[in-house]
């Protein structure tokens, strides 16, 4: 019971936030210098006349205040239709599912190596500081963390890719193939490089906090009292240190969706990797409004849903968080 | 069992960055430990007690400056030793509640004591059960995390632990601080038991009241340095077989006696 009640008031928070970015977006839309007619024209625009305009205008709604236009695009929204992107001449939702089916490869297994390794590597460095692994990660962290990623991007593009030969320059299966042709294989080794990449950049942010969240605990009364009862450094780095220092590391991994998201825009455009990051840029730059509007819902959507875990899997690590049920 | 001579012990401190000077905290300090005998270690705040007991277990960090003798069980008590005997022989009842792990629930954290006094994997898990009945710590608080314990339940899974690994030496730190006297005398009475099983306890606590029901000797310390060592049953009446004039002027400013307070100059003499 509680915990539905629980769930219910997250969900209805989580459909706040939506509606605020809906409420947000749609006015930067609206404030914007993008004239929609013109971008649904493209390049026709010189053969239309200002009569014929005004009569798209009036078909479309825009002489409308844009209270009632935002009024009818969230009544669509509701029915689910995003409307249809210009750009790739297909319904909104059909892009961005197929585009973030390939985002989510690049994401998610850049997501998963950034959190494990860089927890693992956390706790090693804070288990003894000063030791010389803690300065061998700490160094890697400290050097990654000031690194930014799309020139990391074309330093390993230009080894591997051109140099070495050993990866792929670009896209996400060999150019001129159809994308259900493309094997496994290919498609992974397509991926290496772009997530290497992602994952090269995002372990320094956990090792960090995690490494500061095990120093704290090597100096704290819980580990003076461990070591009174015996026990050894590694004891309590496994005992103690993963269930303290995976606090922040969980948090940091789930918040930080949202930052992977932006640089996988960046990655997605040094190695022209087809995701939901090429196609925002190619949105922005086109002036395609549906689907600038639609993706900028779903990065919220995933984001936020990012925070919702972080925020669970806290309460569920620390007891303190729960709520007492007298 | 245990005997300590002449220990002194230097910490470093910075005056500036790069100059380093050592403080004095303990000086030329000496006691002797008996099996089955309660030892209280009394003095103010400041006076170096805890730091006694982090000497004693060898968890105090470096750089520092030790000198003296440690003998355990007729054997030299040296680093390596210590370092063995930790959890095995020697163990520490800590004066802070926040030595306990606020994510772990209690049971789990007196089975990883038992296994870290060498219990077997599976042994450990009922050792801990049990330590935690013996100090009357039911179903509910077995499976309870460290802020669901009252501050009187807290101390007994503490004592649990020291319990659990069958140390023959159990230092405890100030186990009977912030205590309603019901509870405190439940925790004193716990460690008078440890030493009636054969064990020596060293306690150490700033009351003396609180220590003299259950303890056979008393030493009392001020800034590191021993004042004197005396029988228990030396405190009683006026305090007169009492050596040392500290000690004297201890016992007559308990509140149960004359609540007897020297004037400045009289104190400076004595001290």
């Amino acid at each position: 019971m509680q915990l539905i009640a629980i769930t219910a008031a997250r969900l209805l928070r989580l459909a706040l936030v939506l509606v605020c970015v809906a409420v947000v977006s749609f006015s930067l839309i609206m404030l914007s210098p993008i004239d929609p007619i013109d971008a649904y024209l493209g390049p026709q625009m010189a053969q239309v006349s200002p009569e014929q305009r005004h009569l798209i205008a009036e078909r479309w709604g825009f002489d409308e205040p844009p209270v009632v236009q935002f009024g009818h695009w969230l009544g669509q929204l509701l029915q689910g239709d995003l409307g249809v992107s210009h750009v790739y001449n297909q319904p909104v939702s059909e892009v961005i599912g197929q585009r973030f089916q390939r985002s989510i490869m690049l994401l998610g297994s850049a997501w998963l190596l950034t959190t494990l390794i860089g927890f693992a590597l956390g706790v090693i460095a804070g288990a003894k500081e000063g030791s010389l692994l803690d300065r061998i990660i700490s160094t890697y962290a400290y050097l990654t963390a000031s690194t930014p990623a799309f020139w990391l991007a074309m330093l390993l593009l230009l080894l591997f890719s051109v140099y070495l030969g050993w990866t792929p320059v670009c896209c996400a299966g060999p150019t001129g193939t159809l994308s259900q042709d493309v094997s496994l294989a290919t498609r992974l080794h397509h991926l290496v490089l772009p997530v290497a990449t992602l994952a090269l950049i995002g372990i320094a942010n956990i090792t960090l906090h995690s490494r500061a969240r095990m120093l704290a605990l090597m100096n704290s009364n819980i580990a003076t009292h461990a070591f009174a009862q015996g026990a050894s450094r590694w004891d309590i780095a496994w005992r103690h240190g993963i269930r303290h220092a995976s606090l922040p590391a969980l948090t940091l991994s789930l918040a930080s969706l949202g930052e992977l998201f932006g640089g996988s825009i960046l990655i997605e455009q040094v190695f022209a990797y087809p995701g939901l990051g090429q196609a925002t840029v190619a949105a922005g730059l086109r002036s395609d409004v549906p689907l600038l509007l639609g993706i900028a819902l779903f990065t919220a959507l995933f984001v936020s849903v990012g925070n919702l875990l972080a925020d669970t899997l806290h309460a569920m690590i620390d007891p303190r968080l729960q709520k007492v049920t007298p | 069992m245990l005997s300590i001579e002449h220990l002194t012990l230097q910490l470093p401190y910075y005056t500036s960055w790069w100059r380093r000077r050592w403080a004095e905290v303990l000086s030329d300090v000496s006691l002797e430990l008996h099996p089955g005998e309660v030892h209280a270690v009394v003095g103010a705040s400041g006076a170096g007690k805890s730091l006694l007991a982090h000497a004693l277990l060898g968890l105090l960090p470096e750089p520092k400056h030790q000198t003296g003798r440690l003998t355990f069980q007729n054997r030299a008590l040296t680093a390596a030793r210590q370092r063995q005997l930790r959890g095995r022989e020697l163990a520490l009842i800590p004066q802070s509640l926040d030595a306990l792990d606020p994510l772990v629930r209690s049971q789990r954290q007196v089975s990883w004591a038992a296994s870290r006094a060498g219990h077997a994997r599976s042994d450990a898990w009922q050792a801990a059960g049990q330590a935690l009945t013996h100090y009357q710590l039911d179903e509910r608080g077995r499976q309870a995390f460290p802020h669901e314990l009252s501050g009187g339940m807290a101390r007994r899974v503490l004592t649990a632990m020291a319990h659990v690994s069958h140390a023959q030496l159990i230092i405890a730190d100030e186990p009977s601080v912030g205590l309603d006297p019901q509870q405190r005398n439940r925790v004193l009475d716990a460690l008078a038991a440890l030493a009636l099983e054969g064990k020596s306890v060293l306690l150490i606590t700033h009351d003396l009241r609180h220590a003299l029901p259950i303890a056979q000797q008393v030493t009392l310390m001020n800034q590191g340095r021993c004042i004197e060592t005396a029988c228990a049953s030396a405190f009683r009446g006026d305090g007169d077989t009492l050596a040392t004039g500290y000690a004297r002027a201890l016992w007559q400013a308990l509140p149960d006696n004359h609540f007897g307070v020297l004037t400045t100059t009289q104190a400076q003499n004595v001290a």
